[in-house]
């Protein structure tokens, strides 16, 4: 395309050697695709390990020969036994929030576009970034052998790691192995764990925003930056202040659990028939409060969900004004958007703990500012509406995916509104609904922002197209089942059906919930076998894909500009310039229906803004 | 470094003539012929990225130091340690090395290596003075019966400072790092503006440190 032709004489080649360019790689895109294969394998790992917990809760008390044969003392006979159900859910949690939603999104997409999209060459720290993704790496192993070292030093198979849940509540998770199986070792390799993660995404977040301060290319003025790039900075921001909380309270819990300290273990307990102070087992604990495990994990947690769910709604913005051929409806506001997401949530992580106890006081204005995310929320999503008013959409997948985000976030968001009423959230706390809203709007539109992101960045990255007809295959089925997957979950928790519980056979309310428990276990069983489309298509079009040329969706940004795959300085030496706004589509007067940020063009006027735009 | 194999070594190279006036991205950076900033020359980064690590850092301690309010509030099991004496050297070692610091950082700037050199020097001695001081804080206490798991008090007194102490330890490898750095690259033009800047940045954190120490010396010993 219209590349400005400075002389090209500043050309970085790749380093030779397999190890430095593969394994060790300082290149921010080799980064950017060993956190997506990362991210590839967890989910894997995650989505079986859902599939486990819905055979057990629709066949309750059925032999699965396999199980019994993988999990003699979890599964014994080849059914499995509460505790295997909690490690399941346990690790099902920290897998997909840990090393999918964070590591995708934002060490994924975001670490392969970000530098490009802002016409730098690298990241501004490439060996922390090498570091970054190693380091996670390593987190990701660890939690593995938190899987396989349950119990102890020996392999166990009487759990798949602690059975606390993805949110290591205390006292249980300050215990240690009196508070249950998988509680030992295995809970000190998940703490151990998701201490390294915290200091390898430091070191990521790090990294994007001095690079985004500092390596911006000639005219890219922060105004004239694509919306994921704003969505990958707030990301950043709010990991780099969320992650030290989660760190600090991680290492108080090691020091509870190794070091004898009773930060959150509160005195008098009873466990398991052992009394504290009494048995050699058990050592004395005083005074201390799980109240403050649970401030400092969702100080932490609740920017968690945005650090997952921001760079879907970047990358759906980009994605709807490339293929609606219009510009961003309210650029500006989506940009203020997006920053008061990111703030509000630093404020609002009371909204898990209302039935902890606290003032009703601190309820309500934990409430009053949760209700409040409603407004950026709703600023956004009219302005994806706006975008798409009266477009001639391009129905690729990518932008099938983007506005089954766009339709999967207001859905999840909706029951928000009910769970952030400290009254509401009351009775349904830790109910289905809760499991029902928090799936759709973090899961499941986060990993369809992900998809979108996939499907529309792979011929740049590969330079091939995935299989449209399969792509489409994938979205329609996977729309669909997630909708049949999670909508019934709402009606479970109204009836109250609680979460976690690994069988209802005794609650005779629940009794007639079951049809629906089947019919969702069901459509998640199709759902995951779809899936398994998706990484056929992912890893066959790689090597088969139709070819792709530079720009093949005639989108506007610098990513573009390159050429694809991009080569290893991403613009081979000549540093683009910046003329214009990121998404300039159906500019009047202009000779195409789209100008790229390279475009001078100076004599058509500026088309970005949205209102009052012609078609 | 190896960090700087791969990225805008040109750009550096072509913005070393306009005076190593530092300018931001897009806004008071040196003006081109053609009207367009040029990109920042790299030296920059080091500054910004030390501010956004000791944001980071801040929220650690800020979490520490809210467990410990909380924590001091929700039971009565709390035993306030008698300070050890020897925290005021700590104290004293501390803020001299500040100073020694901002010494160094200005005898670059004004060119004079050895000076530099010296100051460098003399900080890093301070702050491994600081560490001792430290650990003799934690011999005293220890001999006093005080340990980690004595009372609450006490474990955030243990976890404070040998949190603390870490990230000073950090600063001191950093120091060493800039020492070692003297002895290269100190005719090369090139070299200059990085090495201010690595020097800037070691001294941000070392005065972040020097605050973060006073803070916690004072959570520790006024709120008990």
């Amino acid at each position: 395309m219209s590349v400005e032709t400075h002389e090209a004489v500043h050309r970085h080649e790749p380093p030779k050697g397999f190890i430095r360019k593969y394994i060790f790689s300082l290149d921010h895109k080799v980064i950017g695709i060993q956190y997506i294969m990362l991210a590839l394998a967890a989910v894997v790992v995650g989505m079986l390990m859902s599939l486990l917990m819905r055979l057990n809760l629709s066949w309750p008390g059925t032999n699965w020969p396999i199980l019994g044969t993988l999990f003699p003392t979890g599964a014994p006979g080849g059914v499995m036994n509460p505790e295997f159900y909690l490690s399941l859910v346990t690790m099902h949690g920290t897998m997909m929030v840990f090393f999918v939603l964070t590591t995708a999104p934002q060490g994924g997409f975001g670490n392969y576009f970000l530098p490009i999209q802002i016409g730098a060459e690298d990241m501004a720290f490439p060996v922390l970034n090498m570091m970054s993704f190693w380091i996670t790496f390593v987190g990701f192993v660890v939690l593995l052998s938190a899987i396989i070292f349950a119990g102890g030093w020996t392999p166990s198979t009487a759990t798949v790691g602690p059975i606390g849940g993805w949110t290591g509540y205390a006292p249980l998770s300050a215990l240690g192995q009196i508070a249950g199986p998988g509680q030992g070792m295995g809970m000190n390799l998940w703490i151990i764990s998701i201490a390294i993660f915290c200091v390898g995404s430091l070191l990521g977040a790090l990294n994007f925003i001095t690079t985004l301060l500092n390596m911006r290319t000639r005219g890219m003025s922060l105004m004239r930056m694509p919306l994921t790039c704003w969505a990958w900075f707030t990301t950043a921001v709010l990991a780099l202040l969320s992650f030290p909380v989660l760190l600090g309270g991680g290492i108080l819990l090691l020091l509870d659990r190794l070091a004898g300290t009773s930060f959150f273990i509160p005195g008098g307990l009873y466990v398991n028939g052992l009394l504290s102070g009494v048995d050699a087992r058990f050592p004395l604990h005083t005074g201390g409060s799980p109240i403050l495990w649970q401030h400092l994990f969702w100080f932490f947690g609740h920017p968690e969900v945005y650090i997952a769910i921001l760079p879907g709604m970047g990358a759906t913005s980009h994605i709807l004004a490339t293929f609606a051929r219009k510009p961003v409806f309210g650029y500006r506001a989506m940009v203020f958007a997006i920053f008061a997401i990111g703030l509000l949530g630093f404020f609002v992580w009371g909204h898990h703990m209302f039935i902890s106890g606290m003032s009703p006081y601190s309820a309500v204005a934990f409430s009053i500012l949760t209700l409040s995310i409603g407004v950026p929320s709703a600023v956004k999503t009219f302005n994806w509406l706006g975008t798409l008013w009266g477009a001639r959409i391009r129905f690729t997948t990518p932008m099938l995916f983007a506005l089954g985000f766009v339709s999967l976030f207001v859905a999840g968001g909706i029951s928000g509104l009910l769970l952030g009423q400290s009254s509401l959230d009351l009775p349904l706390h830790d109910t289905y609904i809760v499991l029902g809203h928090f799936h759709l709007v973090m899961g499941v539109a986060s990993i369809f922002g992900m998809f979108a992101a996939t499907y529309f960045w792979f011929p740049k990255m590969f330079g091939r197209f995935m299989s449209e007809s399969l792509g489409k295959v994938h979205f329609w089925i996977t729309f669909v089942g997630v909708y049949c997957i999670f909508i019934p979950m709402h009606v479970m928790g109204l009836v109250g059906m609680p979460r976690r519980y690994s069988s209802f056979g005794e609650y005779e309310f629940l009794k007639s919930l079951h049809p629906l428990v089947l019919f969702v276990s069901i459509a998640a069983i199709i759902t995951i076998a779809v899936q398994f489309v998706f990484y056929f298509n992912l890893f066959w079009s790689i090597f088969r894909g139709k070819k792709a040329n530079d720009n093949p969706w005639e989108a506007t940004t610098l990513e573009w500009n390159t050429t694809s795959p991009p080569p290893h300085d991403n613009f081979a030496g000549v540093i683009p310039t910046v003329y214009r706004g990121p998404y300039e589509f159906a500019v009047p007067g202009a000779p195409n229906d789209f100008m790229m940020q390279t475009d001078s063009g100076a004599e058509v006027t500026s088309g970005n803004g949205g209102n009052g735009h012609k078609h | 470094m190896a960090a700087m194999v791969t990225s805008t070594k040109t750009v550096t190279k072509k913005t070393v003539g306009s005076g190593g006036k530092l300018s931001g991205p897009n806004g008071n950076g040196s003006k081109r012929r053609d009207g367009f900033l040029e990109p920042d020359p790299r030296a920059n980064r080091y500054r910004i990225g030390m501010w956004v690590a000791l944001a980071s850092i801040l929220m650690m301690f800020t979490a520490l130091s809210s467990a410990y309010v909380v924590r001091a509030a929700s039971s009565n099991d709390w035993v306030p340690l008698t300070m050890p004496r020897v925290l005021l050297l700590s104290t004293a070692l501390i803020l001299i090395s500040s100073i020694t610091m901002a010494a160094a950082r200005r005898k670059l700037r004004a060119g004079l290596e050895s000076a530099y050199k010296q100051f460098l020097l003399a900080t890093a001695l301070l702050g491994f003075g600081f560490l001792f001081s430290q650990l003799f804080a934690w011999k005293q206490l220890t001999r006093q019966g005080v340990f980690l798991t004595s009372n609450p008090h006490s474990s955030f007194f243990y976890l404070l400072t040998a949190t603390h102490g870490l990230h000073l330890l950090g600063g001191l490898l950093a120091l060493l790092f800039l020492l070692a750095r003297t002895g290269w690259q100190t005719e090369k033009a090139s070299g200059i503006a990085t090495r201010q800047a690595a020097a800037d940045a070691v001294t941000i954190y070392w005065h972040f440190m020097d605050a973060l120490w006073i803070y916690l010396f004072l959570l520790l010993f006024l709120w008990r």
